[in-house]
């Protein structure tokens, strides 16, 4: 029996619910420090820990018979796939959050104005499959959804008509910037099954145990469409932009304060990043510039499609993005030299732990060879040129370690010093590349000579800055 | 590991393509006879080109093959062609415009994807589109020219089933449904689900009184049409126009001795008809329908271009044809069996099966294995004199010949013998 438990904010009720139900697991607390669990009440199960939104998808493929997630990520894999062996059993009572189709205040994104509007309706979004059923619902005539991988909330007006997110509840949607255009959908943690152990297997203690501890909760449900909000937003014509002002992106997360250290030595004055209240849209002392804060990850695509000058991104996903789109017009403009990690493709201990070893292990057995990482187009390039063929990319969004060795064979993964690697017992085959962070920029450059003075002026103080290191 | 054919996509053996190769030469045949001229689209095509207004089901919509193409930065993606209707436009628009009326025709495989992978995901279509022409005229031209295809397949009965779109909106909007449940029961109606207005009119008693017309609007001729205008137009004048308009294609195909059934609530088809929509049974088994759509050509932006089309289901006819009554006489075939290695003896066996073939048989050499089967004719190449053994199996023969003109004599004078009644 297998069971997969998330990280990240369901993480301390899903341990509380469990130690409730006497499970006893050895290593499912607040910190997670090894992803693989035993409980002392189900000798039997193992449990697993993984990034929630990678649990319906595992449960969906039968790697695990249960799981426990948010509903939103399970709506989000049948959206696209409905005929996923996923059965939801029952609500968990925590938590809660909604799904809101959000547009910015100063260009409410009426889903009516959209349908017969001209241009492309961009949505950005988490939820790329819940994203699309909701622009086929309302016959948006062109649209195009950018799955993001967090803040789509900062996207809206400039480089989104829409953004899907999720939130606590609705009064945080004006804290996060936007106004709603539609609610989707209720979600809550929820407990899951995979359909064929839930009819083959018996289960019944397992689940018995989680239910008992639980309060009476109602079934979550799907609003269909019907917009809730804004029947009368004025449509504030959108701030004028000076066509020679730099949109600059810079990355949120643990990338913040390298980056703050780094800008502050070139005496560039950034308010209020990292921000406490995750306002994404912070002012500078910079002259002709603006900032949104945005995931790295998503910077390249972004670059590509207009909507930055420049950016400070790492190379791995800069990568990323160009094996994706060989013909993107993103470019690295200069190395920071900082935040360096290794790109390492990387096995458990039973594995033979150079390529040719892995190719002869390969053809011996019968079974696919899975890759798993975040990486997907790092990860299928590498596969395909190293000729681990026949093989599969499980595309997983963090804590990839967990996947080894039961759920995957491969990963691709960034590491910094191989200690984490090290430490859940894994091996790394080799260094596909280093990363360190960088500033990006479009090859076309600016066509505009204020803005292309601009860029060069910021590039040459960052080198300067870079080289003083 | 196993190598595996991708799961809902067929392959098609000799023997199939033997059968399929019938099919798109008689559909062909009619359709250039007709003065169709054929086009071919490209297999990938951009996902906008299917969502943009109506031209698609969300139903439909949630079942193509799409991706991002190498430079989809953008986010646009492209889809493998899950219509033929619509890329054809597209290309009229494209390249075609103030050719009205365009007859153009087209053998293509669309993908759907269809979640049991037990129906086939890859379907191939015959099918034909009248651009330029809005009349009742056009409307009997292509319901005449599929009849005229299955006919000339030796397929037997056909039943022709007619429906209106614009009939059929016209109808619902009377229910006083909301816009959205309206395109709703209309799209359910459209993806082939029968049942969605007897879904309709349990869930809603109240509705049934406004619902009868559009359940009972079944019957085999004009006259059946005459009498529900005079009916209708009392309590629903809007759907007059609608109803005069299907008039005159049905009174035009009657007269043509066409044999139909008008079930208006069974239209199943695409998003974007707005007038005749007829459907072919063979039997139980739809193959194929079409239907016309006034309003997809103006939508692309191409101008207010009225247009009709039908596409005929080239993998269910397979399955329902008989080809040995279609087929015409399979060419007769000879092995050239070589008796020797030399290069110099093997060149003069490619070269005497080059003559047989451009004599109009089917030759070629023997290269050991299984021998193909029917085999009547054995050709034996050898180094000494006399050249050539001809073998006739039929006949149990063994005639030894010294020149390929001999052995062409040979040939012939027995296929007059095969070909003469008994």
């Amino acid at each position: 029996m297998k069971i997969a438990l998330p990280k990240g904010r369901l993480l301390k009720k899903t341990a509380a619910l469990l130690r409730r139900a006497s499970w006893e697991l050895d290593e499912y607390h607040e910190e997670v420090r090894f992803y693989h669990s035993r409980s002392q009440k189900f000798p039997h199960m193992l449990a697993k820990v993984f990034h929630e939104k990678d649990i319906p998808i595992q449960v969906a493929v039968g790697n695990y018979d249960l799981g426990i997630c948010g509903s939103d990520w399970v709506e989000e894999l049948l959206a696209k796939y409905p005929s996923s062996s996923v059965v939801k059993l029952r609500p968990l009572g925590y938590g809660e959050c909604a799904l809101y189709m959000t547009a910015s205040p100063s260009q409410p994104a009426m889903v009516a104005a959209m349908k017969s509007g001209d241009g492309v309706v961009r949505i950005a979004s988490e939820y790329p499959n819940l994203a699309e059923s909701f622009a086929l619902r309302h016959r948006l005539s062109l649209f195009n959804i950018f799955p993001v991988w967090g803040g789509a909330e900062a996207y809206p007006p400039e480089g989104a008509e829409m953004a899907l997110i999720s939130v606590a509840a609705e009064a945080e949607l004006g804290q996060r910037g936007v106004v709603p255009v539609s609610k989707l959908l209720d979600c809550e943690a929820f407990l899951i099954a995979n359909r064929n152990s839930w009819e083959a297997s018996d289960l019944g203690d397992v689940v018995a145990s989680i239910g008992d501890k639980l309060p009476a909760a109602e079934e979550s449900r799907i609003f269909t469409g019907v917009a809730v909000a804004p029947e009368k937003i004025a449509r504030r014509p959108a701030a004028k932009k000076d066509a020679d002002t730099v949109r600059l992106a810079l990355p949120d997360g643990h990338q913040q304060q390298p980056t703050l250290e780094l800008l502050g030595k070139c005496g560039i004055d950034i308010d209020d990043y990292p921000s406490a209240t995750g306002n994404r849209r912070p002012a500078t002392g910079l002259e002709g510039f603006t900032v949104k804060v945005i995931r790295p990850q998503d910077m390249p695509l972004q670059m590509a499609n207009g909507n930055f000058d420049l950016a400070i991104t790492g190379r791995d996903w800069l990568r990323e993005h160009l094996y994706q789109f060989p013909s993107s017009p993103v470019r690295e403009l200069l190395d920071l030299k900082q935040g360096r990690v290794r790109l390492v493709a990387v096995v458990s201990q039973e594995l033979p732990d150079d390529v040719p070893g892995l190719r002869q292990f390969i053809a011996r057995r019968a079974q696919t060879f899975r890759v798993a990482s975040e990486y997907v187009n790092i990860a299928d390039r590498y596969a395909r040129d190293k000729r681990l063929g026949p093989y599969r990319v499980v595309p997983t969004w963090g804590a990839t370690e967990a996947f080894l060795p039961d759920d995957a064979d491969l990963l691709i993964e960034n590491t910094e010093t191989g200690r984490t690697i090290a430490r859940h017992n894994l091996k790394i085959v080799e260094t596909i590349f280093e990363s360190t962070a960088c500033l990006i920029g479009s090859a076309e450059g600016a066509s505009r000579p204020v803005k292309r003075e601009r860029i060069e002026s910021i590039v040459k103080t960052l080198r300067a800055a870079v080289e003083d290191i | 590991m196993k190598i595996q054919k991708c799961k809902g996509m067929r392959d098609l053996s000799p023997a199939e393509m033997a059968v399929f190769r019938l099919i798109e030469g008689v559909f062909r045949d009619c359709c250039l006879g007709w003065g169709y001229r054929e086009v071919r689209t490209p297999t990938i095509e951009y996902l906008h080109l299917f969502t943009s207004a109506g031209t698609l089901t969300p139903g439909m919509l949630g079942r193509v093959y799409s991706f991002l193409d190498w430079d989809g930065w953008s986010g646009d993606r492209v889809v493998l062609r899950p219509d033929g209707t619509i890329p054809v436009a597209r290309l009229y628009i494209d390249s075609m415009v103030d050719r009205e009326p365009a007859r153009l025709f087209y053998v293509d495989n669309i993908f759907i994807f269809e979640e049991t992978g037990k129906k086939s995901r890859e379907r191939w279509q015959c099918g034909a589109e009248l651009i330029g022409a809005g009349s009742a005229a056009a409307d009997a031209e292509l319901v005449a020219l599929s009849l005229e295809v299955l006919k000339r397949l030796k397929l037997g009965e056909v039943e022709v089933k007619l429906s209106h779109a614009g009939l059929m909106k016209a109808l619902l909007a009377s229910l006083g449904l909301s816009p959205e449940e309206q395109a709703s029961v209309f799209d359910q109606i459209l993806d082939g689900n029968g049942e969605a207005l007897a879904c309709l009119r349990a869930s809603n008693p109240a509705l049934e009184g406004a619902l009868l017309p559009l359940l009972n609007l079944k019957g085999q001729s004009a006259g059946f049409l005459r009498n529900s205008r005079a009916l209708l137009a009392q309590h629903l004048p809007g759907i007059v126009p609608y109803l005069d308009s299907f008039m005159d294609t049905v009174e035009l195909l009657e007269a043509m001795g066409c044999k139909y059934r008008i079930d208006i609530a069974s239209g199943a088809g695409f998003e974007y008809y707005t007038g005749m929509i007829f459907q072919l049974f063979a039997g139980d088994e739809k193959i194929g329908g079409g239907g016309r759509y006034d309003a997809l050509i103006p939508s692309m932006g191409g101008g207010d271009i009225p247009a009709s089309g039908f596409a005929l289901y080239a993998d269910r006819l397979m399955n329902l044809i008989r080809p040995a009554e279609l087929a015409g006489p399979a060419p007769k075939q000879v092995l050239v069996r070589v008796e020797s290695q030399e290069p110099g003896v093997l060149a003069a066996a490619f070269n005497v099966a080059g003559q047989l073939r451009q004599a109009g048989y089917v030759a070629g050499l023997d290269l050991g294995g299984r021998e193909p089967e029917g085999l009547r004719w054995v050709l034996g190449v050898r180094g000494g004199k006399p050249p050539f053994s001809l073998e006739d199996r039929a006949g149990g023969s063994r005639a030894e010949v010294g020149a390929i003109g001999e052995v062409l004599e040979l040939l012939e004078a027995e296929g007059a013998d095969e070909n003469s009644p008994a």
